[in-house]
């Protein structure tokens, strides 16, 4: 039997060979980090009947039943295809894409970081490529989900406007604002856009409202937390809408694509094919134009 | 500016994060609608954070005063959910 074992497609289809002969332990696929109760209650049952009654939760939000049986994998997989959970993958391409809670739930959150992994996980789980890819999503600043971890990292954020009569000179903003970017002045609040990180905690903590914060997307690429440890890079100011965000992932998955050797990480291919080169590629893409790579 | 008049006040600068936001909001319940409350806090988080909690739970957030010996006063007036 183990000699037709197929590892990569198992691998492909979340299954993690053990170091016990003949087990595997199988990922789920958990994105943005929710689960239902019947999901759960899916992943208990398998977990009794086919594993040894325990799951293992990854680093990534994900959900392991550890202990499956060669012969109980596709048993398993359609009862989990029951209750409405499918397994994740591993191996060389897009991972589950991760996210906090986001402004559905926090009252810090500038974005709905559910909703955003929901569609880039319809977008690209799964997909082909030379090395893993990963996406996290985080809802603000305090960027619980550490955005620059990953492959690439989306951070919520808010492009600030004050509107000046409706100011009370309250003073709160300007101690609210963590970068120094706020002064008090007899003309009312100043601004100094340099310093400004968009973390939008003038709009959150205004009494009347006087700080207008419109949502936006901070994106990072690069990152790694394994055997070597990058911070991902940012390199566009912070994108407004999300065709320009979708515009600019898929340019960068088309770059890792087009320009990564197997087994290479995004970091090294940018490192390199030219850190330079991509920067273009990626305000092209910021700026609407189509990639010319 | 005139001073703003207010109706209690309330020292939190012997508490850290959270219980900073819950004295404050302890003694805001014990006073009516429409009343002015004054809360005695420390620089850095509680000054970070307090003002935003008191509009999260619907107050009406009037001035923060620096008081420039480390410590900044929030007068929030009283609404009712």
């Amino acid at each position: 039997m183990a000699a037709t074992v197929d590892y990569a497609a198992l691998k492909k289809g979340g299954f993690m060979r053990q170091k016990q002969k003949g087990y595997f332990s199988l990922r789920l696929q958990v994105v943005g980090g929710n689960l239902t109760a019947e999901n759960i209650k899916t992943v208990s049952e398998v977990a009794e009947k086919y594993g040894q009654g325990y799951v293992h939760m990854t680093s990534r939000q994900g959900i392991e039943i550890p202990f499956i049986k060669f012969e109980d994998i596709e048993e398993v997989k359609a009862e989990l295809a029951k209750g409405g959970v499918n397994p994740g993958v591993c191996g060389p391409r897009v991972r589950t894409v991760t996210a906090c809670q986001g402004g559905a739930i926090c009252p810090s959150g500038c974005i709905d970081t559910y909703e955003l992994a929901k569609e880039l996980n319809e977008r690209y789980f799964g997909r082909e490529l030379p090395h893993k890819f990963k996406f996290g999503v985080t809802g603000c600043q305090n960027n619980c989900l550490k955005a620059e971890e990953n492959d690439l990292g989306i951070k919520g954020g808010m492009v600030v406007t004050y509107d000046k009569p409706a100011c009370i000179n309250c003073g709160v903003c300007v101690k609210a604002c963590r970068e120094g970017a706020l002064t008090a002045s007899e003309d009312g609040i100043l601004l100094d856009a340099e310093k400004c990180n968009n973390c939008g905690r003038c709009v959150k903590s205004c009494p009347v409202d006087a700080w207008k914060g419109e949502s936006g997307y901070i994106v990072s690429f690069g990152g790694l937390f394994g055997n070597k440890i990058y911070k991902g890079e940012t390199i566009v100011p912070i994108i407004k809408d999300k065709e320009t965000l979708f515009r600019v992932a898929d340019a960068a998955i088309k770059f890792f694509e087009d320009n990564a050797k197997a087994g290479e990480r995004f970091r090294f291919t940018l490192q390199r094919v030219g850190e330079e080169k991509f920067e273009q590629v990626i305000k092209a893409a910021a700026a609407g134009e189509e990639s010319v790579f | 500016m005139p001073e703003i008049t207010f109706d209690a006040e309330v020292d939190i600068t012997d508490k850290v994060c959270p219980l900073t936001f819950v004295k404050a909001k302890v003694s805001l319940e014990e006073l009516e609608e429409g009343e002015v409350l004054a809360i005695r806090m420390n620089d850095g988080e509680p000054v970070q954070n307090v003002p935003r909690s008191m509009k999260e739970e619907g107050h009406q957030v009037l001035k923060l005063k620096d008081n420039e010996d480390g410590t900044y006063t929030l007068y929030v007036k009283k609404v009712e959910a």
